[in-house]
């Protein structure tokens, strides 16, 4: 450890030296060429690493100019079915010159924290992150301050005080079914029933997949618990499992079009894709069981060592631009300024109505609560569930 | 003279030792040694401790459970093969066909072995609906058993007999027919034969082989893997849940010292494995 702990500053250093290298160098070309825009100019004059706002490149025509100098961006843990991430990686490409490297699109967010500390100092490691709380709150002397443009727009408890992290959306955790073969379920009680053997999935592992935890949660909520005890939760899938309904398999856009997942427990936005997915295939329906409702919204994140760290800060401008919030809502997700949208009647309307409005009650734990009730998982759910 | 020759051989090692080194040796001290630290790179005896929990243990009961279940099994039923194709001539065609499939299939393991099986007895799997449809059989009526520890226990006697056919079928070749001339000229019966020379000879064998089998199944992660996705309920899949889970935190260190709980068992398993192998060795000069 102690060996590998300094390598890593060797390379730290020697990193910080070669770019410390190239920095003087591209001053020095930004000086010596007289004729360039006004945008070059404020590229070679800011630190792209420590810019916390595009007032900072000198404005946000600044901050393309000087992403698209860059010309890449590296994601990571970006489904292209997840919240719409395909279309929103092709409008960034389309109105940038800059190619997006997707990255290990299926990883945890643990893992994505992983990563950074595993590429550190090479041109692969991850620009920016899409975490889950829990992660997020625990990493963040990996992230870079930054303040979007529509930063005001975003509630005070919806972000970091300095731009640290910022929720970027949340769905509500739902059921997807196959309507041809199971009847929509309307409460807990129906999945326990006869119709259901073998067929109730949930997406990943509770003590792995934040997804999943959710979805535990919600079923907690619904069944007595509260965000405090998720007991119930856990001795509900226990039952479950004990009727052999509960079918032990993640789901994936595979397992759900080969129709060995009938029903799953995910994101809204996620069943809404599958939906959208298998359309004339398989009549994929979402419910959301009425009563309590559970959300937990994702954080963006610039990795504050990250190999574009321009791009990195133009890709944070991408996702609460109106475009994208909108790309999100229409995937069933709800992005964090849709309130601020609606007051300014930017709202893509059509997309808004078809996801309803958000629920009255809509619970979302707390990074304390998450960890309790992870804590409480990792003790029950292995022998719950076998 | 002698002292040259062990030079040159010193020098015709060195490939391979490099590679162990750099390869297997020095992964395994760091992953194992992370064990001992905390994440901020602090010695710590937690995570050592944390084997001990009641929730760990059972994981690792439960591989010792699926690694031994299916080695007995695999290990009776292989050597069960084994005596029928001693019935064989030896460079016939059965006995040749069934050497080599079983070469084959005991490295049959990880994705594509679970692949396989889902595709067969998986719920929409061509058996599985085959039954369902023709006979109404359900093979899932009590639950969806594949993708649990009962489902393991299946697959992973997909490659535990053959291995058990590879490794046991030299030693039953081993048995010179000469002993058994011998015994019955002295009047022993077949029984005899078997109770009193056969078996006292192939029981180091048989058990080595046995060892081997549990210690190949107790470390088995991609078939797992690739099949179990709720519960972690052996230990390589709690070194996954270890390493990569994004709901409980902190663990990636525990990940070591799960690592090295299995090194412990494996070295048992394999020492043992070596004294029966040496014992076996007497008979097969």
């Amino acid at each position: 450890m102690t060996i590998k702990r300094a390598l890593a500053a060797t390379a730290a250093a020697s990193l910080a030296l070669a770019l410390a290298a190239c920095g003087g160098d591209s001053g020095d070309d930004g000086g010596s060429g007289g004729g360039e825009t006004g945008g070059t100019d404020g590229t070679a004059a800011v630190d792209a690493a420590t810019a916390t706002s595009a007032e900072d490149f000198g404005g946000f025509e600044a901050l393309v100019a000087a992403a698209e100098e860059e010309g890449e961006l590296n994601v990571i843990a970006l489904p292209e079915n997840w919240a719409n991430y395909g279309e929103i990686i092709n409008l960034f490409e389309e109105k940038y010159d800059i190619t997006v490297n997707s990255a290990d699109p299926d990883v945890s967010s643990a893992e994505e924290i992983a990563a950074a500390d595993n590429l550190r100092g090479q041109s692969t490691a991850p620009d920016v992150f899409d975490l889950g709380s829990a992660v997020a709150l625990s990493s963040l002397d990996y992230f870079a301050p930054y303040q979007v443009q529509t930063w005001d727009d975003i509630p005070a408890d919806y972000k970091e005080s300095t731009g640290l992290w910022v929720y970027d959306y949340t769905g509500l955790m739902s059921i997807g079914y196959d309507s041809d073969a199971v009847p929509e379920p309307t409460s807990l009680d129906d999945l326990l029933g006869e119709d259901y053997r073998g067929k109730v999935a949930i997406n990943g592992d509770p003590t792995q997949a934040g997804a999943a935890a959710a979805a535990v949660n919600l079923v907690a909520l619904q069944n007595g618990g509260s965000a405090d005890d998720i007991q119930p939760g856990i001795d509900w899938f226990e039952e479950l499992n004990d009727l052999g309904n509960f079918l032990p398999l993640d789901p994936t856009p595979a397992t759900i079009a080969s129709g060995e997942t009938p029903v799953v427990f995910d994101w809204s936005y996620n069943n809404l894709a599958e939906a959208k997915n298998n359309e004339g295939m398989r009549n994929w329906m979402v419910t959301i069981l009425p009563g309590v409702a559970v959300g937990s919204y994702y954080n963006q994140a610039i990795n504050a060592d990250a190999p574009h760290p321009a791009a990195a800060r133009l890709w944070q401008e991408h996702i609460y631009s109106d475009e994208v919030q909108n790309l999100y809502l229409a995937a069933g997700a709800y992005p964090v300024r849709l309130q601020a949208m609606v007051d300014a009647g930017t709202v893509d309307q059509a997309a808004l109505d078809a996801v309803g409005a958000t629920p009255e009650d809509l619970v979302q734990f707390t990074a304390e609560q998450t960890e309790a009730a992870a804590a409480l998982l990792a003790e029950q759910w292995a022998a719950a569930i076998s | 003279m002698n002292h040259a020759r062990g030079g040159w051989a010193l020098l015709g090692l060195t490939p391979f030792a490099v590679y162990v080194i750099l390869f297997l040796l020095i992964p395994t001290v760091l992953a194992a040694g992370s064990g001992f630290f905390t994440d901020d790179g602090a010695f710590t005896w937690n995570n050592m401790s944390g084997l001990f929990e009641p929730a760990i243990l059972q994981t690792f009961v439960s591989s010792a459970w699926v690694a031994g279940f299916t080695a007995v099994v695999g290990a009776v039923v292989g050597a069960l093969v084994c005596y029928a194709l001693l019935g064989s001539r030896p460079d016939g065609m059965l006995r040749t066909v069934v050497d080599s499939a079983s070469g084959v299939l005991a490295q049959f393991g990880g994705v594509m072995l679970a692949f396989a099986f889902i595709a067969t007895i998986g719920i929409q799997g061509l058996i599985t609906q085959w039954l369902l449809t023709s006979f109404g059989i359900n093979i899932f009526e009590g639950g969806v058993w594949l993708y649990q520890v009962p489902g393991l226990l299946v697959v992973y006697l997909y490659f535990q007999i053959p291995l058990m056919v590879i490794t046991f079928m030299p030693a039953l070749e081993g048995l010179k027919p000469q002993w058994a001339e011998a015994v019955a000229t002295l009047g022993g019966s077949r029984r005899v034969f078997w109770t009193r020379v056969a078996i006292p000879v192939l029981l180091p064998s048989f058990l080595g082989s046995t060892l081997l089998l549990f210690a190949n199944g107790f470390s088995a992660f991609a078939t797992a893997a690739a099949l179990i996705s709720q519960g972690a309920q052996i230990v390589p899949l709690q070194i996954r849940a270890a390493l990569v889970s994004e709901t409980v935190l902190g663990r990636q260190n525990m990940a070591g010292a799960l690592a090295l709980g299995m090194i412990v068992v494996m070295v048992v398993v394999m020492a043992g494995y070596s004294v029966l192998q040496r014992r076996t060795q007497r008979w097969q000069r």
